[in-house]
């Protein structure tokens, strides 16, 4: 990491960089914009919220905040996969609607991957699957070194999960 | 002189409102015939600094609008006025304008200057109505001094400037006073150049007024604000003083009713106040809780010996058990002490209902005594200042719709005069307040009716005469025939409801025909902690709050019915039970289904009774609230999560949601148990 300072000195001044953290899901690695990430922990137990979706696994205490904590694949309807030694919990900073409520949550991921310095231009959007798979969490795909990294929409992700909570408990 | 003014300003806001609050109940204290010397007095004091900060700060306005209110109260305190209903109600009204006109200016918004013109008139016109008798008087003992003229002796302290003042504009107003006017000055104190402080002041001056048409509180108006920054010394001048030479020196001679001004200030001033969010603490709470930190850091020296001593053994064991004990009392101490920080009386809350039965009585043409008790318990800043609102909504609704007219009250062979009661005390951990009036008391049929209409209950349910009080808290319930501005919008009631639920607390009403009503608020004492009995389901840690705990009992299977095969309940003694499995609503696995294998946990809120299944009870603990909501959403059923001691996080019910999910869960079975302990 010590030479971003230098890469992006090297860089022509025109182009903006995003520092991403990339992690695995059922074969596929995502990432998030680095600035938004807290701390990485190992899996832990948790405390089930009675009455929410199951991909949200409950909660956990870090640092005497109760934080919530949620299951990627069970958020993006992939196939369940028992927790092992290296399934990882992404603590996150997500912004609320308004932008003023800053609110802390935990998503559970195979395994992280590695920090990628990347221009913002070269983050394609994706292109459209029709109704046959929900892009609507998706910024859009980066390729580096011949991979593709979907890039995740964290805000939009996690918010998205709250009112799915509050469907569930309104029906 | 570079001193930014705006720093201040939020204190005098504060200081100001505080001042129209002591106004305010001054005024009311009046209005009950209590005239009382030091009452006029003290609102005259507050008008007094109002006045002073206004015109310090160039908020001419305020300034001129108190003047005139200031005149009319000094008449009352010279006895030159007898303290009537007219002129307080008068005064009461200037207290509003005057809070407005601040919040406007705080606000930095427009003045309401044709509300503020009204008023004036009004001060003027009861000022006017007599001004003429007092001034005929005023003249006459002015004529009989027969003043030549005016010598003021002033003599600024050196830090006069400092705090704002400047000497040179009080003597341009001074001698704007007469035409004609001699001023010397005297310059003995100013040290050597390279010793002046450039912001002090070194100068006094001896100014003689000439010409008899200044009254001598002119002269200390001018001075008014400087009064405890400088000897002032005034004295009437006989023609031949007129040319005294500066050599001539005063002695330290005061008028006995400058110092009393002096005192005024000084009073008002000891009263100054920090900005709007922070807390005033009792200095003993604070010296309290600097004692338990003492003890608390010895017992930690000494805890920590033990583990420095190399060679631990079991003759260390009591001594550590003691250490830890003690850790653990003043643990608690502590923890109190510091909860006690935030506690305030409920007199805050209180305070302003005096006013509001005093306008709303006028309003409505009802005569009410309102009596208030157990104003200085205290409890929790956050929950005082919530409570507020369903506190004025209730009393309104005592007053608009408990309360009868007089003329209906004396055919109803009680006194003309309605008594409502506002009543604070603690009951186990809890603080209960009341609201209870002697009015007509809630009409069963009416709320019936209007269920009814409104679709809230079928045509033949039927209701025990609680649940029928209880249906006024539902949204969009109002049995009032006429819709006043005040109540009977039907928003009310639920809303209360809602904000006393969310702080944790419950209402609850109970009525008798002819008699009245009384509003009963429960409040937890404090929001931050919570005594929790820790019960176990299956794997999971459930807290339920020990207040709403009645009682916990092992299962008697011969008590058990089932209504309808399905919804189940327990006879306990005389009443039937809702028995809630938990494990069901909330959608985990127990260790067991039977209900003979577990336990009941009997709990209240709101009147409701519902027996929780549970597997086991793990023991009770005061618990820390931590909101849910914080990073994640409200949770139905509970009311928020703690951290246990090894760190894991448990949950904490909500009883009165959990029964509303119980209900919900139950809305398929033919029998609704609503409001739970049925009739046996």
């Amino acid at each position: 990491m010590s030479d971003t300072a230098e890469d992006l000195s090297q860089q022509e001044g025109n182009k903006e960089y995003k520092e991403l953290l990339t992690f695995f899901l059922a074969g596929e690695e995502y990432g998030v914009d680095i600035l938004r990430v807290q701390e990485i922990k190992g899996w832990d137990s948790v405390t089930n919220i009675p009455n929410t979706p199951e991909y949200i696994r409950g909660v956990i205490n870090i640092r005497g905040s109760i934080v919530p904590i949620i299951d990627m694949r069970l958020r993006f309807n992939l196939e369940k996969k028992e927790y092992d030694a290296t399934t990882v919990v992404i603590v996150l900073n997500v912004k609320g609607k308004s932008g003023k409520t800053d609110r802390t949550m935990g998503v559970v991921v195979d395994a992280v991957s590695d920090v990628y310095n990347i221009p913002i231009d070269d983050v394609k959007a994706s292109p459209d699957f029709g109704t046959a798979v929900d892009t609507e969490f998706v910024t859009g795909l980066a390729t580096i070194d011949q991979k593709m990294i979907i890039v995740l929409d964290i805000d939009h992700m996690l918010n998205a999960a709250e009112l799915a909570v509050i469907e569930k408990i309104a029906e | 002189m570079s001193i930014d003014l705006e720093q201040f300003h939020e204190t005098f806001f504060e200081e100001s409102f505080e001042g129209l609050d002591i106004m305010e109940s001054g005024l009311l204290e009046l209005e009950q015939g209590d005239v009382d010397l030091e009452n006029i007095n003290t609102i005259f004091r507050s008008a007094h600094s109002i006045k002073g900060g206004s015109g310090t700060f160039g908020f001419t306005a305020v300034a001129e609008f108190t003047h005139d209110m200031e005149t009319l109260l000094d008449q009352m305190r010279n006895g030159e006025r007898k303290v009537s209903a007219d002129v307080v109600d008068t005064l009461l009204g200037c207290v509003d304008v005057l809070r407005n006109m601040l919040h406007a200016i705080k606000d930095k918004s427009e003045i309401d200057t044709v509300n503020v013109a009204e008023m004036t008139q009004a001060l003027k016109d009861i000022l006017g109505a007599d001004s003429a008798a007092a001034n005929s008087s005023a003249a006459e003992t002015q004529a009989g001094l027969a003043v030549k003229g005016w010598q003021v002796s002033f003599k600024p302290y050196e830090d006069i400037m400092k705090t704002g003042n400047d000497t040179v504009r009080l003597l341009r107003e001074l001698c704007s006073l007469s035409d004609s006017y001699e001023v010397f000055v005297d310059s003995e104190a100013l040290p050597p150049l390279a010793e002046v402080d450039a912001e002090a002041c070194y100068l006094s001056w001896r100014i003689n007024l000439l010409g008899g048409e200044v009254s001598e509180n002119d002269i200390l108006d001018v001075f008014a604000w400087v009064d405890d920054e400088c000897d002032l010394k005034i004295e009437t001048l006989a023609e031949d003083e007129l040319y005294v030479g500066p050599e001539r020196r005063d002695d330290e001679r005061r008028e006995p009713a400058r110092d009393d001004r002096r005192k005024v200030d000084r009073r008002t001033s000891s009263a100054k106040g920090k900005e709007s969010s922070s807390i005033r603490v009792n200095i003993s709470k604070v010296d309290e809780l600097i004692n338990m930190v003492g003890e608390l850091v010895i017992t930690q020296s000494m805890l920590s010996q033990f583990g420095e001593d190399e060679k631990f053994n079991e003759s260390h064991i009591e001594r550590l058990k003691d250490g830890l004990a003690q850790l653990e009392s003043h643990t608690r101490e502590l923890q109190e002490s510091v909860m006690r920080i935030r506690m305030m009386p409920i007199s805050f809350a209180f305070q302003r209902f005096p006013r509001l039965v005093h306008d709303l009585s006028a309003q409505f043409g009802k005569k009410i005594e309102l009596v208030m008790t157990g104003e200085s318990t205290e409890l929790d800043k956050t929950v005082l200042e919530k409570i507020g609102d369903p506190l004025v909504h209730l009393v309104r609704n005592s007053l608009d719709h408990g309360i009868e007219a007089p003329d209906v009250r004396v055919d109803a062979g009680k006194s003309e005069t309605g008594v409502i009661e506002l009543r604070a005390y603690h009951q186990g951990g809890n603080i209960v307040i009341e609201i209870k009036d002697d009015g007509a008391g809630l009409n069963k049929e009416k709320i019936l009716d209007k269920a009814r209409q409104n679709g809230v209950i079928s045509q033949d349910d039927r209701l025990s005469d609680e649940q029928i009080y209880d249906l006024i808290f539902r949204p969009g319930f109002s049995t009032a025939d006429v819709v006043s501005d005040v109540s009977g919008r039907g928003v009310g009631m639920d809303v209360v409801r809602r904000n006393i639920r969310e702080l944790g607390g419950t209402v609850e009403v109970d009525s008798k025909p002819g008699e009245g009503s009384v509003f009963t608020i429960r409040l937890p004492l404090t929001l931050a902690i919570l005594d929790g009995q820790l019960v176990g389901i299956g794997e999971e840690t459930y807290i339920l709050p020990v207040i709403s705990i009645i009682e916990s009992l092992q299962v008697k299977t011969e008590n058990i019915n089932a209504v309808a095969g399905n919804a189940e309940v327990y006879r306990l003694r005389d009443e039937y039970i809702p028995i809630v499995r938990l494990y069901h609503i909330f959608g985990i696995e127990p260790a067991s289904k039977e209900l003979d294998e577990g336990l009941l946990v009997v709990v209240e809120a709101e009147g409701k009774k519902i027996a929780i299944f549970v597997d086991d009870l793990l023991g009770q603990q005061q618990v820390v609230i931590k909101s849910l909501e914080t990073n994640f959403k409200k949770v139905q059923g509970l009311s928020g999560a703690t951290i246990l001691g090894d760190g894991t996080v448990a949950l904490i019910i909500d009883i009165a949601g959990l029964i509303e999910l119980y209900q919900k869960d139950m809305a398929g079975v033919v029998v609704q148990i609503k409001g739970g302990g049925l009739a046996a």
